[in-house]
């Protein structure tokens, strides 16, 4: 059941995603206050908080959904200022939360537009294929539409979506969102599997829990700033993390 | 290349014909109703783009058809105009025009009002289709409220000793826009790109996050319907030969979502059904109000409407097109009649 994770990467490692002082507001409510925060290649880095910290807010701004002040940077380039779709071409791909996979479109077509980007219609086949390999699921009910899925089957739609583009960073907003727990560990099993396999993972959860036990470094925001952050097996014995999170 | 233009060259044809036939036995009211149909279907199948597909409620479909019919009827009546054939291809730039302008008329309205959402769209579109008719009721060189009377019919064209009416070649004008519009719409609607109109219509924020550029589609989709539409308020002006500011009322635009939504939000085929329906249904309750002496027939119109709309919630064929429906509906009937094979075979044997 458990799979070890991969050697956690040093510091030296290239720098997939990196964050200074990032900023959202909801008209005068400021929901994130300047937070900084970086991504290296091949690891898994969570972020943590309740409700209302600003986690899915900061994955929206880095998608590009809401507008932000600040920097974020992508394989060193600056992408503050792009709309989301050009984010996407650079290969940031985001899994948004409650799934927000297309409940009238088939599992094909949801699978398409996740490849919405790539005109190379060689590779979208190849990676629909290898979408369709990892979840055998979604390969025998790729004709129906994915609102009558079930919510773990939807679950994997949006992330095999999200793998449409074999993204550099993997944004995943909850999966374990109003998931049982079985399909919960399924899912985070398939994560584990990715980042394996070589993809960067940037993941918001819930779950403290069960996010640090499943990444390598993570960062705990509270009222959209960072208060904690450092590696995940340390935050796990981090007696302020195990009180307000872990119940003590 | 061959085969991306046969399909629309034989549509084309087998409806040409068709009507020709029909052409023998009917006069020119039923004739005028048969052009009326085409219109519609051309308006029909352009709302169906914004609002079916896409998912946006515009309530301006009106306001766009009456830029088209203005403007080709501004250049038919005061800069050039002159019969046959050289009239039918004037006829037909005029109506690119046309289109062309309603299509600039919808750049502008959707790229500020297609960042608002739902309700908040249908007002604004609302909006631009009054604004439209109260400046044309305004400008004196466009008749003002009197409108422009006098629009020259399609001409008919002479062949040697032979005269084909103007009823066929209106007929085969229209169908061509028709035929045009149905398979652009479907090309683009069911293709790589046409995904991205449903996107936006299932989640807006999913799309965007999967690289959709949202706003720019939904600009482009209106774009494209509001292209449509002016051609469709060209044809209009030139089969009724008069307009004014009051032919393109608020219940044009309702008429035309109506279309949309009976024929089911995000079917070509079902916008193509519906607009028949409702140019006929009125018209063909007309004799009713001559033996019953009282005009039962909008009670009647919209009745069927409600009935409808309870018995198929989502639009005759809902957000699918006819080829699928007869497929499933051919499947459902095989199956029926299998259990009642085997049940029959069943009953045999425990009898026996």
């Amino acid at each position: 059941m458990n799979i070890d994770l991969p050697k956690t990467p040093t510091s030296q490692q290239h720098e997939v995603l990196r964050v200074e002082n990032l900023k959202v507001d909801y008209g005068p409510i400021h929901a994130i206050k300047g937070i900084s925060f970086s991504v290296h290649r091949g690891e898994v880095v969570s972020l943590i908080g309740s409700n209302g910290a600003g986690k899915t807010s900061t994955l929206r701004a880095l998608s590009g959904v809401l507008p932000c002040q600040g920097s974020v940077v992508l394989n060193g380039k600056d992408i503050t200022k792009l709309p989301s779709h050009k984010r996407v071409a650079l290969g940031l791909a985001h899994s948004p939360e409650g799934r927000g996979v297309f409940p009238n479109l088939t599992v094909h077509e949801n699978l398409l537009m996740g490849a919405f980007s790539i005109n190379d219609r060689a590779l979208i086949a190849k990676n629909l294929e290898k979408g369709f390999s990892r979840f055998p699921r979604l390969r025998e009910r790729r004709n129906q539409l994915a609102g009558t899925l079930s919510g773990g089957e939807q679950q994997m739609v949006a992330i095999a979506r999200a793998l449409m583009i074999s993204p550099e960073l993997l944004l995943l907003d909850e999966p374990s969102l109003g998931l049982a727990p079985l399909i919960v560990s399924q899912i985070f099993e398939v994560i584990q599997e990715l980042n394996a396999l070589g993809t960067t993972i940037l993941l918001v959860e819930q779950n403290a829990r069960l996010a640090l036990k499943k990444s390598h470094r993570a960062y705990v925001l509270e009222t959209g700033q960072v208060k904690l952050s450092g590696f995940s097996k340390d935050l796990l014995d981090n007696d302020e993390v195990q009180k307000a999170y872990l119940g003590g | 290349m061959r085969s991306k233009i046969r399909a629309p060259l034989l549509a084309l044809l087998i409806v040409n014909v068709l009507v020709m036939l029909l052409g023998f036995f009917t006069d020119a009211y039923v004739q005028l109703n048969i052009l009326f149909i085409v219109v519609n279907v051309l308006m029909a199948l352009s709302l169906n783009l914004v609002n079916g597909f896409t998912g946006q409620f515009s309530l301006g479909h009106a306001g766009f058809m009456a830029v088209g019919a203005y403007t080709a009827v501004f250049f038919v009546t005061k800069i050039y105009f002159a019969p046959g054939l050289l009239g039918l291809f004037l006829i037909g730039i005029y109506s690119i025009a046309g289109g062309l302008l309603a299509a600039l008329a919808g750049y502008l309205v959707g790229l500020p009002s297609l960042r608002l959402r739902g309700d908040y769209l249908a007002i604004v579109t609302l909006g631009f289709g009054e604004i439209i008719r109260v400046v044309l009721l305004n400008m004196e060189f466009l008749g003002g409220p009197r409108g422009i009377a006098g629009i020259p019919p399609i001409p008919s064209i002479q062949i040697g000793s032979f005269e084909i009416s103007s009823f066929y070649v209106a007929f085969f004008y229209a169908s061509s826009w028709a035929v045009v519009c149905f398979f652009s719409l479907w090309r683009l609607c069911y293709s790589q790109y046409g995904l991205s109109f449903l996107g936006v219509r299932e989640d807006e924020i999913a799309a965007e996050a999967m690289g959709v550029p949202t706003t720019k589609v939904k600009v482009r989709a209106f774009v494209l319907s509001s292209f449509f539409a002016g051609v469709a308020g060209s044809l209009m002006a030139h089969f009724t030969s008069y307009i004014s500011p009051a032919s393109f009322s608020f219940l044009l635009s309702v008429n035309a979502v109506i279309m949309v939504v009976l024929g089911g939000m995000g079917s070509l085929t079902g916008s193509i059904l519906a607009a028949a329906i409702i140019t006929v249904l009125p018209e063909a309750l007309r004799p009713l109000q001559e033996i019953t002496g009282v005009d039962l027939r909008m009670v009647i119109y919209a009745l069927a409407l409600v009935l409808i709309m309870i018995i198929r919630p989502t639009g005759l064929f809902g957000d699918r097109e006819w080829p699928e429906i007869w497929r499933s509906w051919k499947t459902t009937r095989n199956l029926k009649k299998q259990t009642a094979a085997q049940k029959q075979s069943q009953s045999a044997r425990s009898s026996s």
